[in-house]
């Protein structure tokens, strides 16, 4: 009987190639996270086929959620939704449905910052206040940390976002999408048998770094055909992630906060867990990686966020509902944060 | 290092760590990059050697421009050390966010004035950050840091220079940021002329149209 007095948030994740429905409550426990994610039969993201297996599986994924936390739609309070940054047709396919809910049950409609969403979650589950965040995944690369009412982004690339860059190397090396293993997965495999640092542009730019000439450069050397696919898989992550590493470590340094969180699909990956972890060490700050299952784009991290913006007074009404493709993180407002 | 006595530091910054020292009677800063644990160490003392040796030159290159910087006084490579001149100051950080709205005006025309006359040798500072430039009492500004540094006349390098010293104004000084940079611009114009600084900006917009997810993206929808 306990639970029926509880307050609940429903969270619906499509910016991307992931279609996630999640559950918490106002206490910031998560019930529920589910999800379903498209898997190109070639080549990468395509956002209208995308929309198109998120608007097929929604019916699905809400329901598995609903089930798994053992709620009642009626028993919904609010319902939040991935308003933005990422791609249009998977936006609106997600805000469809958060409308549909919304009106249907009359509870209130909150739009949620996708990359705030993915900093929130990783303080939530691992215990982080005030973090440097590491935000890697595949369309994005940045790093932020809160400074007076907003998030700042301290760095990020001036081109690609990392996930991507790994992902397109993986593609052009032939690795295959396999169900439940992202292709970065792949790569990270295969570095572990590499110990040949293959020369490839190194690029920092201030905070900021650039991925595009590191790309090509490894994608050529793949094409010429006289490295180990196994040396350029290393190489491509020891540089890659040397970088980020770098500009981590500057943020850090400049902000002198205590804690250091690694966040986004990336995040999964060891080789830069460990990185991390060392410029953590050296400036004396906790280092705090989120946990798999929120690591990657997920319903359960809008919902929390939906939770902390709705009780600080945030709602969505149905006309500023709209997809915001490029809705940056230091655009948004984060007023339970001071 | 042998002749430099007393080594006090004063900065543990991400990248070096800078010491206060003597040097034959003068005070110097002893700016020294250690190895970084966390990258290979053959990519870490390729990048460590890389940015010794470039920082000196650029340095030296700023002065030739009229840009005023610290006198550098010995390099060693082996260690990654740069000996060079104390700049008795404040950082513009420190300063930028309480002088009033009048000194702020001049002192960004001042700082556009100085990237405009570096653009103008083909030194590209890389890393334009208000922490990185030191006003001293005769009101001169130094810029140090040449770390990021490059030697380019291409439009797309100082671009990106100057996006950078946009970015760091926004992040640190987001009150003042975009009085601020005009300010710098129009220091920059007053060096390099309108029709140059028209096409560098018109490069930062295209700079800054790269990036993911940026309002100014919208443009060209």
């Amino acid at each position: 009987m306990k639970r029926a007095i509880e307050a609940y948030c429903l969270g619906i994740e499509s910016t991307a190639d992931d279609f996630g429905v999640g559950i918490s409550n106002f206490k910031g426990d998560i019930i529920a996270n589910a999800s379903s994610s498209y898997i190109p039969e070639e080549g990468g993201i395509h956002p209208r086929e995308a929309a198109r297996h998120h608007a097929e599986a929604a019916d699905e994924v809400l329901n598995e959620a609903l089930t798994k936390a053992e709620v009642k739609p009626r028993d919904l309070n609010i319902v939040a939704f991935s308003q933005g940054p990422g791609l249009g047709p998977c936006l609106r396919t997600g805000a469809t449905v958060a409308r549909a809910l919304s009106s249907y049950l009359n509870i209130p409609l909150v739009g949620v910052n996708h990359s705030i969403a993915h900093i929130e979650i990783g303080k939530l589950t691992t215990g982080a206040h005030d973090p440097v965040t590491l935000y890697v995944s595949g369309g994005n690369t940045m790093v932020t940390a809160y400074d007076c009412g907003r998030y700042r982004v301290f760095g990020e690339t001036l081109d690609i976002a990392l996930g991507n860059c790994l992902d397109v190397f993986a593609r052009e090396a032939g690795l295959k999408h396999k169900k439940g293993t992202p292709l970065g997965a792949a790569i990270e495999q295969l570095a572990t048998k590499g110990d040949k640092l293959i020369p490839l542009p190194y690029v920092v730019k201030g905070m900021d770094i650039s991925l595009s000439g590191l790309l090509t450069a490894a994608t050529t050397a793949l094409n010429k055909g006289k490295c180990r696919l196994e040396d350029l898989c290393y190489s491509l992550q020891e540089h890659a992630f040397s970088m980020v590493t770098e500009v981590t470590e500057r943020a850090l340094a400049h902000t002198e906060k205590r804690e250091v969180l690694l966040t986004g699909g990336v995040a999964a990956n060891r080789r830069l867990q460990a990185m991390i972890a060392v410029i953590a060490e050296e400036h004396g700050a906790l280092f705090k990686t989120v946990p798999k299952e929120f690591a990657t784009d997920n319903g359960a991290m809008i919902a929390w966020t939906g939770v902390l913006a709705y009780t600080n007074g945030i709602v969505t009404p149905l006309e500023n509902s709209y997809a915001k493709l490029r809705w940056r993180i230091e655009k948004a407002d984060v007023p339970w944060l001071k | 290092m042998a002749e430099v006595a007393s080594q006090t530091l004063i900065k543990k910054g991400a990248e070096a760590r800078l010491y206060l020292a003597e040097w034959h009677g003068r005070k110097v800063i002893v700016k020294m990059r250690f190895p970084k644990k966390y990258r290979p160490s053959e990519l870490d003392e390729q990048i460590r050697v890389y940015r010794t040796t470039h920082e000196s030159q650029l340095m030296h290159e700023a002065k030739l421009a009229g840009v005023p910087t610290p006198t550098i006084f010995l390099v060693d490579i082996s260690k990654a050390a740069i000996t060079m001149e104390f700049i008795e100051g404040n950082q513009v950080k420190q300063l930028l966010d309480k002088i009033s709205t009048e000194e702020r005006k001049k002192l960004c025309i001042k700082l556009g004035e100085l990237i405009g006359k570096l653009h103008g040798q083909g030194v590209i500072h890389g890393d334009l950050t208000t922490s990185n430039m030191i006003l001293n009492a005769d009101d001169k500004v130094f810029l140090v840091d040449f770390g990021l540094g490059e030697k380019s006349i291409e439009l797309e390098a100082k671009g990106v220079d100057l996006h950078l010293m946009k970015r760091a104004l926004q992040s640190t000084h987001y009150k003042f940021a975009e009085e601020c940079f005009q300010n710098v611009i129009d220091g920059y114009s007053k060096v390099r002329g309108a029709e140059e600084t028209t096409k560098v900006l018109e490069k930062i917009k295209q700079i800054e149209r790269r990036g993911r997810y940026v309002a100014e993206r919208r443009e060209e929808e």
